[in-house]
């Protein structure tokens, strides 16, 4: 069994680490690409969302690696993530693409269901292992976590304009290959002092943009043509509404970490522009723009794919929160013929908007 | 004074407006329904929508929009779930408070209307409406039989093969209970979410035209329940949309149906659900070879495109009508 998963940003690390832990065999997909999304156009339903065009692309080429498993989430709606995994999986099959598929469903019904399944997954390793190695994998989605939040921090302030992302590649690859906790110490240490060591320009004044909407095409660069790092060239710090860890203590935690930022506060937050959850994260997205414009951000943006449903309810209730905290939001939306010069310009006007309106309110006050 | 309570005819209005309108008359409200759809009511909710939005979402608007200034509420309930473990569509979830978003509206009532851990929610959402104009449970309660026991009827003339304006005007005067024999030559099944495929003007008049061309029309309300459920238990993991599921269920079903010449599915352009379903369907016509037209609807869909099409379509299952007999 050589067990494949879809990409999401940097969630194969994670995930790599877990299964690796556990001694399974793991194909990585190549990371997802242009060729990667040509194939799920080529081959997805015209008007799924991207992120199956992308997984898609993503098991085609795993395929080509020699994967032969596919191990997914599930999900119970109303978003179409829930019935992802097996509309993939028929489309895999009709073009010649032979997987096991094995879905995680919530453990709404059977928690037996759920154990067998990892039970099959990770053949005769004990629990204690198994809890070891979501321990492990939960770990380096922490690690992963710290990395990229300091590099929000820093891209912006940067001296030599690319050296962020040169400190945050290498800090990446030393927590990917970690191979155990103590090695995963280690790395962290090491990674913490390659961040540090970019040459920042401290007096620069920097915008604060909150980033917020879908999950997939907030963590998974390709999908939103590295939006963050853009908003960093541009002179704004960005903070994500969601981190890899946040969702996995939500999601296979059930929200047990405490001190962690958790979906509730958001919903909570959304309330009263939108009183109800909306499936994926629509109401987690209002709810953030109302803690970023609490917070004394400068602006937000909101990136979802095209036709996402619970994103276009955010986006139709958003105006109401710019208008009551004077916040200006940006919509971006990403599909298959979305180009990055567009985006930037786009992003360009936005900050400068900012900017201006800072500007002026620096004057008025003073 | 009566007091009026818009419902916008949009959206589930086609499954549900029997029950909502016999209960508020019951309580003694007087009810006002939008205007059927013309260009008018789209533009004025193309203006007000997101772009982003679907057609029939932008529609609603449209109709909530027309009743503004006309009643004393607007009936607008958070259809969460309609059946159990079931949801309709995260759109329908956000409508109420994308709806609050627009200036100049009387209040809405937008209860929460949700069955996805038992039955038993409905009666109480009735009763939280109900509370708005009486103060007497016992009305309530029976306001609340009483309007299940017409939308009961109501899916009964449906199974019958009626469509729902037949059917509406078979429950005003209590006869024309019987579905006209089809004169067609041969049988369509016309599927696609209810608001789509029975607001003519949405669909620009897909059943008026697929009749004139000599088709009868049948659509998965002609389906009892039973049928549609057991069939779409095919579908190796259980669709969580219900209406997704009827389109299904239905499908799988009129596949097999030899008097069925043709399945017609009909999506709202950028659809969620849709794009899943039809995917589903569209796949398994091919595996039946079943004739199949799926069509596409947003504000920029033109006439003379659908027309050529479905007759294109009608070329098709009329040669191999011809073929096989
Ligand atoms: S949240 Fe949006 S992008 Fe994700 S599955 Fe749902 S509709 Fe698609
Ligand atoms: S089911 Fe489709 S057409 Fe209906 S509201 Fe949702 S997205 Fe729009």
């Amino acid at each position: 069994m050589r067990v494949t998963f879809p990409h999401m940003g940097n969630l194969y690390i994670c995930l790599k680490a877990m299964l690796q832990y556990l001694g399974v065999d793991v194909v990585v997909p190549p990371p997802s690409s242009k060729k990667t999304l040509t194939l799920g156009v080529k081959y997805g339903p015209e008007f799924a969302c991207m992120p199956l065009k992308l997984n898609l692309g993503n098991f085609i080429e795993a395929y080509g690696l020699g994967a032969d498993t596919i191990i997914m989430a599930g999900g119970c709606g109303p978003c179409r993530f829930g019935y992802y995994a097996q509309i993939e999986y028929a489309i895999l099959k009709d073009i010649g693409y032979e997987f096991q598929l094995i879905v995680i469903e919530p453990p709404e019904r059977h928690i037996s269901e759920l154990f067998n399944k990892i039970r099959h997954i990770t053949g005769n390793r004990s629990w204690w292992q198994v809890i070891q190695a979501i321990r492990f994998g939960y770990q380096k989605a922490r690690a992963v976590d710290e990395i990229e939040m300091a590099a929000f921090k820093i891209r912006p302030r940067e001296l030599v304009f690319g050296a962020t992302d040169i400190a945050y590649r290498s800090a990446l690859s030393l927590i990917d290959s970690a191979s155990s906790p103590n090695e995963l110490d280690r790395a962290k240490k090491r990674a913490g002092v390659i961040m540090a060591g970019v040459v920042l320009d401290e007096s620069r004044p920097v915008l604060k943009i909150g980033l917020t909407g879908e999950i997939f095409t907030l963590l998974e660069p390709y999908s939103n043509l590295d939006v963050e790092r853009h908003i960093g060239y541009l002179g704004a710090e960005v903070d994500r509404s969601i981190y890899l860890s946040e969702w996995v203590n939500d999601h296979l935690f059930l929200g047990m970490l405490k001190g962690l930022r958790s979906r509730k506060d958001a919903c909570s937050a959304a309330s009263p522009y939108l009183r109800h959850f909306v499936g994926g994260h629509g109401q987690e997205t209002v709810g953030s723009a109302v803690n970023y414009a609490r917070a004394g951000f400068d602006g937000l943006v909101q990136v979802f794919p095209f036709t996402c449903m619970p994103e276009i309810v955010a986006e139709s209730i958003l105006p109401e929160v710019s208008t009551e905290y004077g916040i200006p939001i940006l919509t971006l939306i990403m599909d298959e013929h979305t180009g990055k010069t567009g985006i930037i310009t786009r992003l360009e006007a936005f900050i400068d908007l900012l900017e201006r309106k800072k500007e002026f309110r620096r004057h008025a006050f003073s | 004074m009566t007091l009026k309570v818009g419902i916008p005819r949009a959206l589930l209005y086609y499954y549900y407006v029997p029950m909502w309108q016999t209960f508020f008359h019951e309580l003694g409200a007087e009810v006002v329904l939008s205007s059927p759809s013309t260009k008018g009511i789209l533009a004025n909710g193309l203006k007000h929508a997101v772009d982003e939005v679907c057609l029939p979402i932008k529609m609603a608007f449209g109709h909530v929009l027309d009743l503004a200034g006309k009643v004393d509420y607007i009936f607008l309930p958070r259809m969460v779930s309609i059946k159990k473990r079931e949801y309709i569509c995260p759109k329908f979830l956000g409508l109420p408070d994308m709806v609050r978003c627009l200036d100049g509206l009387p209040p809405l009532i937008d209860i929460n209307v949700n069955l996805y851990k038992s039955k038993k929610n409905a009666f109480f959402a009735a009763k939280e409406v109900g509370k708005l104009f009486t103060g007497n449970y016992f009305k309530i309660s029976g306001a609340y039989r009483y309007s299940l026991k017409t939308q009961k009827k109501y899916f009964k003339l449906l199974q019958l093969g009626l469509l729902p304006d037949e059917a509406l005007a078979g429950l005003e005067d209590g006869v024309g209970n019987k579905p006209r024999p089809g004169q067609g030559q041969f049988t369509v099944a016309l599927l696609g979410h209810p608001y789509n495929i029975y607001d003519s003007y949405i669909n620009m008049n897909i059943i008026r035209r697929l009749r004139a061309m000599g088709s009868n029309v049948v659509t998965a309300e002609h389906l009892s329940e039973q049928v549609v459920r057991s069939c779409a238990a095919c579908l190796p993991k259980k669709l969580f949309w219900t209406l997704g599921q009827r389109m299904i269920g239905a499908a799988f079903h009129y596949f097999k149906r030899r008097d069925v010449s043709g399945i017609v599915h009909v999506a709202a352009f950028a659809c969620g659900p849709d794009s899943m379903t039809g995917e589903l369907i569209a796949r398994e016509a091919r595996a039946a070879g079943m004739p199949f037209l799926n069509l596409t609807l947003d504000e920029h869909t033109g006439e003379t495109g659908i027309v050529t099409r479905i007759e294109a379509f009608m070329d098709m299952v009329r040669w191999r009508n011809a073929g096989v007999s």
